[in-house]
């Protein structure tokens, strides 16, 4: 193992400030929570930058310390995966708002010792970015072999190389997009309310009491889980078949498989997840649109870039369907940025891309071995 | 380096170095590979099929998943030197269409397609009054992916109707070159390297 502490499982840091964000907010500093995997090479020239999704954190292929469950990426991540330890320096941290180890709204205000709650301020997919780039910083790594992430990972990964051309040598964009839909935006609106109209919820400011809101969670994550799967795939698991009952109950019992997965689905996140990082974490998906801040036209975010790009995307994801992805591929190519791009297919929908998907794990490889 | 299909190995050999090439069609990226490698070209690709962009991409090549007939609008004029065609264009819906795209994203353009006047072509038709099944033209009609056959007279005639010039042309039979002048019957597919207009015919 590598003799400096900066580098391994479970770090975190607390980086000085002040911190500004691009609400106009400053933060007097922030604490981010990191996994590393794998060493530096002595150029420092291996380092990949794993970007995770909405609900996720720094445990990409380490067991999550909460529910002892495995990484949320160990396909794509570990020894004789595509993106290899023994070859890649593997960095995953804990988004800002998020609730793993970093700064967001169940962190002590320094001004007041409480927590934050909804004073936290709205932060941004680019304030993401800026906070990893100041943990790239503290780690001594001036540039990236690459930035990889899947769905809110890939808005990262774009948001990287439009602010930091020169830091990121490749990007890899996987079941993502460059800007947030009304429908995504809708979903999302949706579990937030569901948050807000828990009477747990108190504005907020649950945190002493011991009972968050997680009844509202449950079903904030109830209905986004939908739009992870397909319906295709949501059929062929469950169908209309009943749980564990030969008839239906004439109640509103959880009669359908259906219903009792996604309540289970619901439960299990809130033991995981705090409410109102959840809040602040879908209002930056939704204020995300690359190209809203180059004037409109997203060719812009990347011009004169020389980054290489892969995009790929699934045919049976409806969250962010293959027309986004190819949205970001023409963008690429009018920036005349090397760029590859795919559909694959698969019957899981969003989710596809978390799951054994050889054809995926194939790319990925290639797409990082071509750096050289 | 794997040898190259002979059509493709003529186009290798005609492409400047350094040049910056769209292959659509690319397939497995077998020739962006061998101009990239070779002539340090910085080539990218198009391609239909999932699994070829995914081998290509595995092989550290720039490919879009994509359909000619729909996705070449989406490039940028003047963005290349050259755009490649090879053995795609009988499978287009609209091969004018394609080939004005062709010429428009690039400065030049090789196209290589099966020739349905190849005397073998012509004997199944004659003599058999069946549509052929070739070396180069392997499925039977109604699984053909070739819905716009074409040959090399069309082809000439076609060119030389819109104006377009013709820089070389090579014929192959049996993946040998042969000669231009009976090349509508002998040869079983033909190479051309075009330019937008005569006046631009001059070596760039």
């Amino acid at each position: 193992m590598l003799d400096d502490a900066r580098f391994g499982l479970n770090r975190q840091v607390r980086l000085p400030g002040p911190f500004r964000l691009d609400s106009g907010a400053v933060l007097p500093e922030i604490e981010i929570g990191y996994e590393t995997y794998g060493a530096p090479a002595a150029d420092g020239g291996n380092a990949v930058l794993v970007c995770h999704a909405l609900t996720g954190d720094q445990h990409v292929a380490s067991p999550h310390p909460r529910t002892g469950k495995p990484g949320w990426w160990g396909r794509m991540v570990g020894p004789g995966r595509p993106i290899d330890p023994d070859r890649y320096l593997v960095i995953c941290a804990n988004v800002l708002g998020s609730c793993m180890g970093s700064t967001g709204p169940a962190s002590a205000d320094p001004a007041t010792g409480q927590p934050y709650g909804m004073r936290f301020p709205v932060i941004t997919i680019a304030d993401m970015v800026r906070a990893q780039a100041a943990l790239l910083d503290h780690l001594g790594l001036a540039r990236l072999k690459a930035v990889v992430g899947g769905s809110m990972g890939g808005m990262q990964a774009l948001a990287w190389a439009a602010a930091h051309p020169d830091r990121v040598e490749a990007a890899l964009v996987i079941a993502s997009a460059a800007r947030h839909s009304a429908q995504n935006i809708a979903f999302h609106e949706v579990g937030r309310q569901a948050i807000m109209a828990d009477p747990k919820w108190r504005g907020g400011d649950y945190y002493g009491t011991g009972d968050p809101p997680a009844a509202g969670l449950a079903v904030a994550r109830m209905a986004a889980h939908i739009t992870y799967l397909s319906e295709a795939g949501l059929t062929e698991k469950f169908g209309r078949r009943l749980q564990a009952r030969d008839a239906k109950s004439f109640g509103f019992d959880a009669d359908f498989q259906i219903e009792s997965y996604l309540r289970h689905q619901g439960i299990a996140f809130t033991d995981r997840f705090d409410a109102n990082s959840y809040l602040y974490i879908t209002r930056a998906l939704d204020y995300f649109d690359l190209a809203e801040d180059h004037g409109g036209v997203l060719a812009n975010a990347f011009r004169g870039t020389r980054t290489r790009f892969c995009v790929v995307s699934f045919d049976t994801d409806w969250l962010y369907p293959t027309a986004e992805s190819r949205a970001i591929a023409h963008a690429l190519n009018a920036a005349a940025a090397p760029v590859s791009f795919v559909e694959l297919s698969s019957p899981f929908g969003h989710d596809a891309f978390l799951l054994e998907s050889p054809e995926l794990f194939r790319i990925v490889d290639g797409f990082l071995r071509a750096g050289g | 380096m794997p040898a190259l299909r002979p059509d493709l190995a003529i186009i290798a050999a005609n492409v400047a170095p350094g040049a910056r090439v769209l292959d659509i069609g690319c397939g497995d990226g077998a020739l962006m590979a061998a101009l990239r490698d070779g002539l340090g070209a910085d080539a990218r690709g198009l391609e239909l099929d999932p699994a070829n962009v995914a081998a290509s991409v595995a092989r550290g090549l720039s490919v879009i998943q994509g359909d000619a007939d729909v996705d070449l609008a989406d490039y940028p004029t003047d963005a290349f030197d050259y755009a490649i065609l090879s053995q795609t264009l009988q499978t287009t819906r609209r091969p004018d269409q394609v080939l004005a795209e062709l010429l428009r994203i690039g400065r030049r353009a090789f196209v290589s397609f099966p020739n349905f006047a190849h005397w073998r072509v012509r004997l199944s038709l004659l003599w058999g009054g069946r549509m052929p099944v070739t070396r180069l033209l392997p499925l039977a009609w109604y699984e053909t992916p070739n819905i716009h056959h074409v040959t090399i007279d069309d082809f000439r005639d076609f060119v030389r109707s819109r104006g377009i010039a013709v820089e070389g042309a090579w014929f192959l039979s049996g993946d040998r070159l042969t000669s231009a002048a009976a090349a509508n019957f002998r040869a079983e597919h033909a190479v051309f390297l075009l330019s937008r207009s005569p006046a631009g015919a001059g070596r760039g």
